[in-house]
Formats: structure tokens, sequence, C-alpha cells
């Protein structure tokens, strides 16, 4: 009887920690961080080093705490990011589709609401896309890309700085419970 | 079997979207072929946002420079009457020229520079990613756009169309490391694949090593890959090195040189002749030398002060115009004269012209020519 009760309180006390967010906002989020990525560098090259869209996929996973949302998102957001890159159609997908599902899942058991886990979570998450992205170019394609650790940690701490500001951002398109 | 299902739901789902996703590209790599529908889906969402955030870029700068910065209108229409003031000065100079220029002739000269048929188009966005050598032009399918067309403008090639959808394409710049095009250098005709390196300099490869491949020198595309027409400039050489079997070649694209913001889509390629003369950008303006002195252009006995030119040349030009008149003076034809015949008298050469009456006097030969200058055929 105890032991029921407790998987009901933490069953709850997790219910109530996700977060829902409208329509519009899962569709209009992803799409403007894939038109930043596209458009935003021809104006300002500096900032081509920003992965918005992982950024995005990074926190809505984390802030649903529901594996396969995350997973989905995941996919969803990479297949796109493939189709206006001239690679095949999977590559970013099956990257991002493993950062969300990792994503949801961390989000499942620490609080991401915290700053400095959320630049942690970031910066891990960054390093993690970006090399399993060359590893897998390497091994299912053959491309022989060049993997600069130095400047992948760097970018991911860049990244990492800039997801905490635009995850505050989101956080208050979350609806109210 | 069910519970099982739902205890590993998640793990589940996950397997069977990377294994479609892995299915999914090991279908488009062996079979070489893209999966259309996707990226037909994606570009028509994403070009149409592209495109109005473009609109409101251009609109809003347009507004914010016409009716907010207004701070230094006075000094500026002030400036821009002094400028208009000039501009009409040189407007009446142009018309002058225009009236005197052979229309007809520029009006050929400029179709045949660019006989291919081409469509103008507006890069827009480029590709995703952070290392992306892609980016998406503003016409598509709908006007003609194919994959595989070569995109140029004027100073070279771009790239060319990796995917052409009905409102935009997808092109493929030169120096991305996928991108090859045949290509010939102008002086030696040696043939190559330029390839592009992910650098801002690509690689012409396969041209032999015994090839001889000059520092400065422009490679123009080739036209044996069938994408680019022949004589369009591709870069110019920045680095030569001796390889085996083949040399180290890298180049300078021209064609990005200046921004691509309007380029041009071949819609139906023409190959053109390669230009003899290597490309000097734009001609430079030679100015003719001080006048002579007034009433002293030419006098007796062959000392001729040279002729002020009749348009504009280098020093080699006016040492030729020289040694023509001292020829003309004294009844010389160049050219002409069997060998140990009397050359003219070039002793005089660039000495001041001697007062008219000396006149008998000059006839008088030097005693000690300090060189034989060259005889030869002035005006070859």
């Amino acid at each position: 009887m105890s032991n029921s009760s407790e998987r009901i309180l933490l069953s709850s006390e997790r219910e109530g920690r996700i977060s829902h967010f409208r329509f519009w906002v899962m569709v209009g989020v992803p799409l403007a961080a894939l038109l930043f990525q596209v458009y935003v560098p021809l104006f300002f090259q500096f900032l081509g080093f920003l992965e918005l869209p992982l950024l995005v996929v990074v926190y809505f996973a984390l802030m649903r705490r529901n594996q396969v949302s995350g997973l989905l998102i995941g996919a969803i957001v990479g297949l796109a990011q493939d189709s206006l890159s001239k690679n095949p159609l999977g590559m970013f997908g099956i990257v991002k589709t493993l950062v969300g599902y990792f994503a949801s899942s961390i989000g499942v058991r620490l609080d991401v609401d915290n700053t400095a886990m959320r630049l942690v979570l970031t910066f891990f998450f960054f390093v993690f896309h970006q090399f399993f992205y060359w590893v897998l170019a390497r091994a299912l394609l053959a491309q022989q890309l060049a993997f600069e650790p130095q400047k992948t940690l760097l970018l991911g701490l860049l990244n990492a700085l800039v997801g905490v500001s635009l995850f505050y951002f989101l956080d208050k398109l979350r609806e109210k419970a | 079997m069910e519970s099982f299902l739902n205890r590993y739901r998640s793990i589940t789902i996950l397997l069977l979207v990377v294994f479609a996703q892995l299915v999914l590209l090991a279908v488009q790599v062996k079979n070489d072929q893209d999966v259309r529908m996707i990226r037909v889906w994606t570009v028509t969402a994403v070009t149409p946002a592209a495109r109005l955030i473009e609109g409101f870029r251009g609109g809003g700068a347009g507004f914010l420079s016409r009716y907010i910065l207004l701070h230094d209108a006075d000094a500026e229409n002030r400036r821009l009457h002094a400028e208009l003031d000039r501009l009409k000065v040189e407007n009446i100079f142009l018309k002058n020229e225009l009236a005197t220029a052979d229309r007809a002739k520029a009006l050929q000269v400029l179709q045949s520079h660019v006989p291919s048929k081409t469509l103008a188009a507006t890069m827009f966005m480029a590709g995703a990613g952070s290392n992306s050598k892609v980016v998406f032009v503003d016409q598509g399918t709908l006007r003609g756009v194919q994959r595989g067309m070569a995109v140029v403008t004027a100073d070279g090639i771009v790239g060319k169309v990796l995917a052409a959808y009905p409102t935009a394409s997808e092109v493929v710049l030169v120096t991305d490391p996928d991108f090859a095009a045949g290509v010939i250098s102008q002086k030696s005709q040696a043939r190559g694949t330029l390839k592009g390196q992910g650098t801002p300099l690509c690689k012409v490869d396969y041209v032999p090593a015994d090839e001889k491949v000059e520092l400065g020198e422009w490679f123009y595309t080739s036209g044996d890959d069938r994408i680019f027409p022949r004589g369009f400039p591709a870069g110019v050489v920045k680095s030569v090195r001796n390889g085996q079997p083949y040399k180290e070649i890298y180049l300078e694209p021209s064609g990005l040189q200046r921004g691509l913001e309007d380029v041009l889509i071949l819609l139906e390629g023409v190959h053109m002749e390669i230009p003899s003369a290597p490309l000097t950008g734009q001609p430079v303006y030679i100015g003719p030398p001080a006048p002579a002195a007034a009433g002293a252009p030419q006098i007796p006995g062959g000392v001729v002060q040279p002729p002020p030119p009749t348009g504009p040349g280098t020093a080699a030009d006016s040492l030729k115009s020289q040694y023509k008149s001292i020829g003309d003076a004294q009844n010389h034809t160049f050219g002409v004269g069997e060998p140990g015949s009397k050359p003219p008298d070039f002793t005089r050469l660039g000495l001041p012209p001697a007062p008219a009456k000396q006149g008998p006097a000059a006839k008088t030969p030097p005693t000690a020519p300090k060189a034989s200058p060259p005889v030869e055929e002035p005006d070859r």
C-alpha cells in the first residue's frame, strides 16, 4: 500500500513538472530556428556557429520530459535541417533523434529549470551532436570531415550560453498549469 | 509480449525511428537518388517565410533610412546638388562621346559576350549547417531551372544547381568539397578538374606534372563536364607545386569575389572561345605625354621632335612613333632596304631641336654614335 502510494506520488510529481506548449509554439519555434540558421548568417557570418535547431530540440525534449515526444521532435527538426542542406536525408535526423531521446530521458531525472544544469546539458548535447554527426559522416557516407575538439568545445560553450538565454525566453511561451 | 512493448515503448520507438532513417539514408546512397518529397515540403514551407523576412528587412531598412535617419539630410542635399552639377557637365561630355561611337558594333559585342540563354536570380538564403557551402536562389522549376544547370556571375562561375524546387533552387558553390568542373588553363591549355576544398581556394586536379602552369594564370571552364559551357572564367592561380603524377594547383575562384546576391543561371549553355589575352580587369588609362614645343616639330636634317601622340599609348609606342617620324623625314621606308644599305640617321633622336638657321650644319652626322638602334619594321 505504501509502495503504491509512493509511486503515485512520484508519478504525480513528475506529471506536474511536464511543460506544455501551444501548437503554434511547437511548430513556429523550430521553424524560426531553421530560418535563423539559413538566413541570418547571410548578413552576420559570425553567427554561423549557432546551432539553433539543436538548442530548440534540447529545450523541448528537456521540458516535455517525454522520450517519445523528444525523439520525434528531434527527428522532424533533423530531417527538416537535412532538407535544407546538401546531405542525404537522415544525417541530422538520426543525430537529433538521439539528442531528443537522451535529453528527455535526462529531463525526467534532473531539475532542468536550473540555469547551471541547463548550461551543462546544452554544452554536453552540442558536443555529442557534433561528435556523433562526425562519426556518422565518416561511417555511413565515407566523408573525411575534420573534427577539431578545441573548436567544438569552444562552440559548445558559446552555444550553451546562447541556449540558456534562449531557454529563458522560451519559458515565457509555456502554458500556465 | 504486449507488456514487454509497453515497458520498452520508448526505446522501441527510438530504434524504429533511427532504423527508418538509416534505411532512408541507405536508399539514397545506394541509388544515388534523393527523396525529393521531403525536401520539397521543407523548402516550400521555409521559402515563403524567408522571402517575407527578406521583404521586411528590405522595407524596414528603406523606411529607416528614408524617414527616420534624416539628421544629415540638409548636408546630403547640398552634396547632391554639387554632384548633380558635376554630372550635368559629365553628361554633356558623354553624349558627345556616344554620338561618335559605333552603337551597332557595341551591341553586337555585348550580345556575343554571353551567347547562352540565362535567367537572373537572387540568392536569399544559405544552406543549413555551420560549414554550409550551398545557397538558395529565388528561381525554380517554374521558370525552367533544372538540376545540374550552371550558375555564373559576370566575374566567373559560381556553382551549379544541386536541386530545383518550384519556387527556389539549391546551388552548390565552387568551394564545396563535392563540387567539380572541367577547366583549362589560358596559356598552356592544360586541362584539369576544378574541385572545391571547403576553403576559399579551390584545387585543380589531374594536371600532369609536365604541363606548364604559371602563377597568376587564368583557368576557364573547358566544357568537358557538359555542365559549364567552355570559356567562363573559373579563377586565377594562386599556388602551383610540382607533384607526382599531377601538379598541385590552387585557384582563387573569380565568381565569388564580389558577393553572390545576383547570379545568372544558364538555361541553355553555349560554348565560347577562351580569350587569348590575360584578363586585366578594367582597362588602364594612360594619359598623353606633355605637348611638344610650338613650332618645332621637325627641322631640316632629319632631327625630329617626338610627334604628339594621337591616342593613349605606352613609352614603347612613343618610341616607335619617333623612329617612324625619323624615317619619314629622311624618306626612308622601313622594311624595304637591302641588307647593308644605309639606315636612317637615328643619332639625333631625343636631342633638343636645333634652330632653323642651323639647317645646313645639322646635316653633319655626329662623330660617335652611342649605339646602333635596331632597324626593324615599326608598323608590325
